[in-house]
């Protein structure tokens, strides 16, 4: 029978079926970090249950860690104590932990790829909604609650109702300028933010088979924001080539086997999907997002629509934006770029190729933060520190940073921020602040005018 | 976890859509190591202001309106999988939430937690939202047995849907885990023909 990417996976995972009722569903690689953790292993220890297979967990501390002097003891009271804390569960378990200050240390979900623990056909959980970034490699990747975190430590194992699937397919070349980012909120802004809800998605065509595992990595990331716990690309040899060689990644005769069952995953010719939705990279351009939640996007030259909407209404209001107005000329006075979406090192070559021999506006604070310490060694070496440098942007530690900014790392209340970030939810990054979602492009160009650039005249 | 069986109540409408887990409970709030306390936090940045004064207009302010269902607008519980946010409710008093639609993520979150998803239809959320914000006092009933939804002294009613696996832990006060433990042969018995497979070590 003819099977999509994602049934194959998970067919390959499951363990049991309750009749009437969910499945059982093994997973190959748990990531947790510091917020979603404690409260499990606490469960963990009440109930007496002892962590199943710890050896296929790995940590991180990330999403309230300081992107300043983390060489020095994290000042925050409360975000000390919980990074402790997940040191300790994790000694006392026997998990591996690339903590503050590892030469490994980063986001979980550019940490894993980059060591290679993210794999194609592989199942991987981690308490964080973003966890469908790791669905570029061909692998089912999802995110969960802290009882589900629970179960996991328990079990290995998950009880699931197997998602429908769904596959969005985007046709032909994308224009110069148009970044992945630009790809994902070009598809919310179409199908808007539940349309995946119930559902995998599988991106395929053109566009996405021309797209590095870094830009893949970033579509399937935001795969949430459309409401599909996950995103799926299918493995080819672009994959397979970020793969081998990395720490983890299987190698001599292990390698060989792993890139044989990897070949068979793609979907068949013939497999059905739920549903399907197909797009021309031609419509595409740089977007930016105008409202609270990332289905509120606009190619970055046109006009605020004019909605009839409470919802919509609330939305704008709260962004003191009118309806029928320009985005291009908007003033504003922070660019954040990083997060699970854009912190990899593609994203500063691409903001470094912009800015270089060019400075920030004067009112503008810029913040760069990698995705992972391998990122910002990264950045050094290829002498990207130095463009930055020069052109007043302030290059910080890795971390989830500004992006849920549960660190110090705050948008101050009413101000606007070009953020390379997934989500513009009210107050995410930090109470009262004004999220404006965009490529690391487009980030870049605002920070250079401190208002918001229609790139494409100048890509034109 | 605690049982459900019936609930019956009077409601608060939160009459806004795409109700994110960061204005449930913003990530501020998450700090901490335990599961207790976040009720007092719940839809914080609606509720008060920067002074940390209550908010005139934040419907959970508006002291006609009071129970231990909440009626929101669609997709309710977007965004990320802070399970805080099903603790949040919890917490605060909330048993059951009704929308016509829950995402994913918060909505497993919540069956985990003994917090009931009614999902209904559009038509059905449109005139409870309408008839307990003109009629405060009215009383919302829910049986999980029959999966229906009421609404005393009107023609209200509707059945909603919830998997049956789920709806017997929500009953009974189970959860998961200690069925996946009750399978530990199984997956045992699955890892090592895995191994045999050489799919992963």
């Amino acid at each position: 029978m003819s099977k999509t990417l994602f049934e194959k996976v998970w067919d390959a995972h499951v363990v049991d079926t309750i009749e009437d009722g969910p499945q059982i569903l093994y997973i190959d690689k748990h990531l947790i970090h510091e917020v979603t953790s404690p409260q499990a292993f606490q469960e963990l220890e009440r109930r007496n249950i002892p962590v199943f297979r710890p050896k296929e967990i790995v940590a991180t501390a990330d999403h309230n860690t300081p992107t300043v002097d983390q060489h020095l003891p994290v000042k925050d009271e409360l975000s000390r104590k919980q990074l402790a804390q997940l040191s300790e569960n994790c000694k006392k378990n026997n998990i591996k932990l690339y903590e503050l200050g590892h030469k490994y240390n980063g986001i979980v979900h550019v940490i894993a790829p980059e060591l290679g623990i993210t794999q194609p056909g592989m199942t991987i959980v981690c308490g964080d909604s973003h966890t469908s970034t790791h669905g570029a490699f061909g692998s089912i990747a999802f995110g969960i609650g802290t009882s589900q975190v629970t179960q996991v430590f328990a079990s290995q194992c998950l009880l699931l109702t197997k998602p429908k699937s769904m596959r969005i397919k985007v046709n032909g070349t994308l224009k110069n300028g148009v970044l992945p980012k630009d790809v994902i909120l070009y598809i919310i802004s179409k199908l808007g933010t539940n349309v995946g809800t119930g559902y995998f998605c599988e991106y395929a065509g053109e566009v996405f088979e021309n797209m590095s595992m870094e830009g893949r990595m970033t579509v399937c990331n935001m795969s949430i924001e459309m409401g599909a716990r996950g995103g799926m690309i299918a493995p080819d040899q672009t994959t397979f080539e970020y793969v081998k060689g990395k720490k983890f990644a299987p190698k001599a005769e292990k390698w060989k086997s792993s890139l044989h069952y990897w070949k068979t995953l793609p979907t068949d010719k013939d497999a059905i999907f739920d549903k399907e939705f197909v797009f021309d990279a031609e419509d595409i351009d740089p977007m930016i997002t105008f409202g609270t939640n990332p289905g509120m996007s606009i190619k970055v030259g046109q006009k605020i629509p004019n909605k009839k909407d409470a919802s919509f209404e609330k939305s704008l209001k709260y962004m003191n934006f009118q309806k029928g107005e320009d985005m291009a000329g908007k003033p504003i006075n922070y660019v954040f770029i990083g997060s699970c979406t854009n912190s990899r090192i593609e994203d500063f070559r691409v903001v470094a190729h912009y800015v270089k021999g060019k400075q920030k506006a004067k009112n503008v604070t810029a913040w760069l933060v990698p995705g992972s310490r391998q990122v910002e060694n990264q950045i050094e070496k290829e002498g990207l520190k130095d463009i930055f440098q020069k052109a007043g942007f302030e290059l910080r530690q890795p971390g989830c940073s500004a992006c849920l900014a549960m660190n110090d790392d705050k948008i101050p209340e009413g101000e606007y921020c070009v953020s390379t970030s997934n989500r513009n939810f009210e107050g995410r990054q930090g109470q009262g602040s004004r999220t404006i979602l965009a490529s690391p492009l487009v980030a870049a160009a605002a920070a250079i005018e401190g208002r918001i650039v229609d790139i494409t005249k100048q890509l034109n | 976890m605690e049982k459900f069986t019936t609930l019956n109540s009077r409601a608060i409408p939160l009459d806004i859509e795409n109700v994110d887990t960061d204005q449930i409970i913003p990530a501020r709030f998450l700090k901490t190591t335990s599961r207790e306390g976040f009720g007092e936090n719940l839809f914080r940045d609606w509720k008060y202001d920067k002074n940390g004064s209550e908010r005139s207009d934040f419907i959970l302010n508006d002291k006609r309106y009071s129970g231990r269902v909440l009626i929101a607008g669609d997709n309710f519980g977007c965004g990320s999988s802070r399970e805080h946010a099903a603790w949040a409710l919890s917490d605060y008093g909330f048993k059951g939430i009704v929308s016509s639609f829950f995402a994913d993520i918060f909505k497993g979150n919540a069956l985990n937690n003994g917090l009931l998803p009614i999902q209904v239809s559009p038509d059905f959320l449109k005139d409870i939202m309408k008839l307990i914000s003109e009629k405060p006092e009215t009383r919302v009933s829910v049986d999980l047995e029959s999966q229906s939804i009421s609404i005393e002294n009107s023609k209200l009613k509707e059945s909603f849907k919830i998997d049956t696996y789920k709806k017997t832990c929500m009953i009974n006060g189970y959860d998961d885990i200690d069925f996946l433990l009750s399978k530990k042969d199984k997956i045992e018995h699955f890892e090592n023909q895995r191994k045999l497979l050489n799919v992963y070590d």
